[in-house]
């Protein structure tokens, strides 16, 4: 295929990513007659919010006294005082209407006897500023991902989108001023090349947690948009945040959702304690997540971890009886008989943190838009380029992320970027010309991969990566190990550059898709190395050894890294909420 | 342990006709799914082509036939499978490469049945209400992955791919008409009224043996039916 003869497709807005963020955007934009265009490597409810299980955040107060700024506080205690507070007041008061939102567009969400929407107690959630628990997850038993993306495709449908079903976006194109004038992809059915232009284009891709070797996450994720952005110019926020999940099932991956914990289960180590007592004496199991992960890090690596190698804990349910289980956990408990041959009603389940959520990304303000540093000012807006979901950095997250508050990220901005959107076609009537130069760069990239004859192969250079990832940029961190990191890393990148794939056929070809997937992936982890290795201090899941305390003074900023040069920038954190009094920083206990 | 494969390929750019391709691999652990092996044989023969992603039995993509049989490959137990374990596209659908069909139709099906909650009441500032019993309803419903196990197995399917909605779109239709939330039952009773879209299922159950997440088309088909006959009383 020659460059002169693609194809041209033209919308108001390009959404590159059919997960809840991208469909939530969809949705707002088809209902205010936008011409929208969604593309997605996957039939869109195959993307992995579908997995997403224990529910979403929001003040409803349906079972426990509740409002948005005791939330608000959680999330910004939770972040370890590195998320935005103006973007954090601003989604924590929105988390009711969009929930409500939601359950018109008929999401099943589990009842209360009252026929109000059932909520659970989730980690780092109290009611009155850090005071008793709170019950603030709203859940469809633990189905929660798979039962708001497919009510949002389902919307989808009614609202006539049109989808690029299969279809792999490879580079965003950009013109010499730096808009964003729409992306370059092909269908992965056929091989086809497409470009698509776009007055506005949204990423919606997802997380990345395919960098590490045991992961929650789905073999898609693996940080596409989040790359696409880094060759656009665009740096990414915050990448040195990386959040291990507590209760990932030992040694598989699966995830146990926090809302095992919030129903009522709780961890034990070899002796049988509940060791979450030592750890966080006041919330135990329902402490944040970082905190969780490192007791049982600490448990196994001084010998107190379960089974044979003592390599990992044990999380009881048992004792919640089996009505319980089947009524509110049953994804997890078929899981556990699926994988593990074990039922959770009667016997505890092996668990081990595990790399699950990619808090840096994309940086953007509330409303989407992506912000990066021109000169003194630190966010100006990129013409034409939005983000949301879990590429993007609002930041809603900061250092840590609550359970319950990606759900919740994903829709809230998803819908309000979408707002945005519609605004910034009212005045921009008019695509741009398109800008050959990137359609060629975007072009060769896609293409390098023809080349035949001799070279690695993907297969390898990937477990290599995935490996020096988990061994150098996991839960505990120190300079030697990180700068080991960036060592490795760097090495493995440059053996990509000289790797062939033996397939050169058009029809869905995926060890194609997987090259393309892993030079991403290979972009996300420098990042991620990088900004490690610089911050010298411990905030939420970045945990150093070497420095082993916060460090305000010096570090109470976010992270920007630029592939050009693999340079390190610095923002400040936007401290000062939309209305309310801002929350300084404080010790964070649980 | 060392298991023997032998699996359906099928490269339109390159072969004239599909041929079914034996691999073995060693050292298979206990504990595997297929799902583990075939991602183990791809990195021998990256050209072998099938879709997956979630790897726990959520997002649906790996729907194929494995021993004549339905399933997901990531939730199938190797332990359990006779050898050479046979793998197949998911019959009927037109195949795209391997294991990859085409399943525009299906998705088609399940478009046709309107499947999006219909409200035509003003809507409350809060959420629509619904008792713990109505919910309970929605349970065996909703959770379909869409993978296409049960209605790329149903011989109703089979004959009459055009006309018959197949397990899959009725399961929806169900999921809304026991929907407390949902006004429009009339419309979309009226829609299925016809001799083929949904009276052409036999109860032959097919869709419930292979369904992976365990639910019962059957049962649903069932309660349209009685739905149905209600409605003309
Ligand atoms: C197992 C698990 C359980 C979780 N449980 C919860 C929970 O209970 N509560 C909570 O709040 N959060 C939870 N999370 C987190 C949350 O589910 C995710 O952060 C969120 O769903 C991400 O949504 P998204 O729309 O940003 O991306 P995704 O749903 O990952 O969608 C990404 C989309 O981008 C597309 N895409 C990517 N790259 C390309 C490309 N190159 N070309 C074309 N398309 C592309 C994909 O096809 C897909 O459609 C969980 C996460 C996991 C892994
Ligand atoms: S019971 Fe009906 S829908 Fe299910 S396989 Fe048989 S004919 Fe098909
Ligand atoms: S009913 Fe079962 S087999 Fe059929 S598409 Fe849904 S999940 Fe798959
Ligand atoms: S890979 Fe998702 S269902 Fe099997």
């Amino acid at each position: 295929m020659t460059i002169n003869s693609i194809q041209t497709r033209r919308f108001d807005t390009l959404i590159i990513g059919a997960g809840g963020g991208g469909l939530r955007a969809a949705l707002q934009l088809a209902e205010a007659d936008a011409s929208v265009a969604v593309v997605s490597k996957v039939f869109p409810t195959r993307s992995h919010t579908v997995a997403a299980q224990g529910g979403m955040n929001a003040a409803l107060a349906n079972v426990l006294p509740d409002n948005w700024h005791w939330h608000m506080f959680d999330t910004v205690k939770g972040s370890d005082y590195l998320g935005d507070q103006d973007a954090i007041e601003y989604m924590c008061r929105a988390a009711p209407k969009v929930v409500y939102e939601l359950e018109h567009f008929g999401v099943p969400f589990s009842r209360l006897d009252n026929g109000r929407i059932y909520q659970r107690p989730f980690g780092g959630q109290s009611q009155n500023f850090g005071g008793e628990q709170a019950a603030r997850t709203c859940a469809a038993a633990d189905r929660t991902g798979h039962a708001i993306l497919h009510s949002l495709y389902q919307q989808n449908i009614r609202a006539r989108t049109h989808f690029f079903d299969e279809y792999f976006a490879v580079d965003l194109l950009k013109d010499d001023e730096g808009n964003v004038l729409g992306a370059f992809v092909f269908d992965i059915h056929t091989g086809e090349e497409i470009i698509i232009e776009a007055k506005t284009t949204l990423i919606a891709t997802g997380g990345a947690g395919q960098l590490f070797r045991t992961t929650t996450n789905a073999l898609i994720n693996t940080g596409d948009g989040m790359a696409m952005a880094l060759r656009a110019g665009v740096p990414l926020q915050d990448m040195e945040f990386f959040q291990f999940h507590p209760t990932g099932i030992a040694g598989r991956g699966m995830l146990i959702t926090e809302g095992a914990r919030g129903e009522g289960g709780y961890l034990v180590n070899a002796m049988g304690e509940r060791l979450m007592e030592r750890y966080a004496p006041k919330a135990k199991d329902l402490a944040s997540r970082d905190v969780v992960s490192r007791a049982i890090y600490t448990e196994v690596k001084e010998g107190r971890g379960c089974g044979p190698n003592k390599d990992h804990v044990m999380l009881k349910l048992d004792h919640l009886g089996e009505d319980v289980l089947q009524k509110r956990l049953p994804g997890i408990r078929q899981t556990c008989i699926t994988f593990l041959g074990i039922d959770p009603a009667e016997q505890a389940i092996p668990v081990y943190p595990t790399a699950h959520y990619t808090m840096g990304g994309i940086p953007t303000d509330r409303y989407g838009q992506v912000v990066v540093p021109v000169k003194d000012t630190p966010e100006e807006p990129v013409n034409g380029l939005y983000a949301a979901g879990e590429c993007a950095c609002v930041s809603v997250h900061g250092a840590n992320r609550l359970g319950g508050n990606s759900l919740l990220d994903i829709l809230v901005f998803g819908r309000s970027a979408a707002n945005h959107i519609i605004g910034y076609l009212k005045e921009n009537r008019y695509h741009r010309p398109m800008n050959e130069a990137s359609v060629e760069k975007a072009w060769q990239r896609l293409h390098r991969w023809d080349k035949t004859g001799e070279g690695e192969s993907v297969e390898r250079i990937r477990a290599d990566l995935k490996k020096s990832m988990e061994d150098n940029c996991g839960v505990f961190r120190t300079q030697e190990v990180l700068d080991n990191g960036i060592k490795e890393v760097s090495a493995i990148a440059e053996r990509l550059k000289e790797a062939r794939i033996s397939d050169h056929t058009g029809m869905f070809n995926t060890a194609r898709v997987e090259a393309l997937e892993l030079e991403n992936l290979m972009d996300v982890a420098l990042a991620t190395v990088y900004s490690a290795s610089a911050r010298t201090e411990s905030r939420g899941a970045h945990s150093r050894i070497d420095y082993p305390e916060r460090d305000d003074k010096n570090w109470m900023k976010h992270s920007l890294y630029s592939s050009e040069g693999r340079k390190l920038d610095y923002k400040p954190v936007r401290t000062k909420p939309m209305s309310v009094t801002s929350f300084p920083p404080r010790p964070r206990v649980y | 342990m060392t298991m023997r494969f032998r699996i359906y390929r099928y490269n339109p750019e390159a072969d004239q006709k599909p041929y079914m391709q034996d691999y073995e691999l060693q050292d298979v652990g206990g504990d595997m799914m297929l799902l583990d092996a075939l991602l183990i044989l791809k990195e021998q023969d990256p050209t072998l082509t099938f879709r997956r992603s979630c790897r726990e039995g959520v997002c649906g993509s790996d729907g194929m036939n494995i021993n004549g049989t339905n399933g997901l490959a990531c939730i199938t137990p190797l332990s359990g499978l006779k050898q050479p374990v046979e793998v197949r596209p998911m019959p009927r659908l037109p195949v795209i490469r391997d294991l990859i069909v085409d399943m525009d139709q299906f998705y088609k099906q399940y478009r046709d049945v309107k499947p999006f909650l219909t409200v035509k009441d003003p809507l409350p500032e809060a959420e629509l209400q619904q008792t713990p019993k109505q919910r309970d309803r929605l349970d065996g419903l909703y959770e379909c992955i869409l993978c296409g196990c049960c209605s790329t197995q149903c011989p109703s399917f089979w004959w009459n791919p055009d006309k018959f909605l197949g397990p899959a779109a009725l399961l929806q239709a169900a999921r809304f008409l026991c929907d407390s939330r949902d006004q429009a039952t009339q419309e979309r009773l009226e829609a299925l009224d016809d001799p083929f879209k949904l009276f052409r299922c036999h109860t032959i159950m097919n869709c419930v043996d292979v369904c992976p997440k365990g639910l019962n088309p059957t049962k649903a088909i069932g309660e349209i039916k009685k739905m149905m006959v209600k409605k003309s009383l």
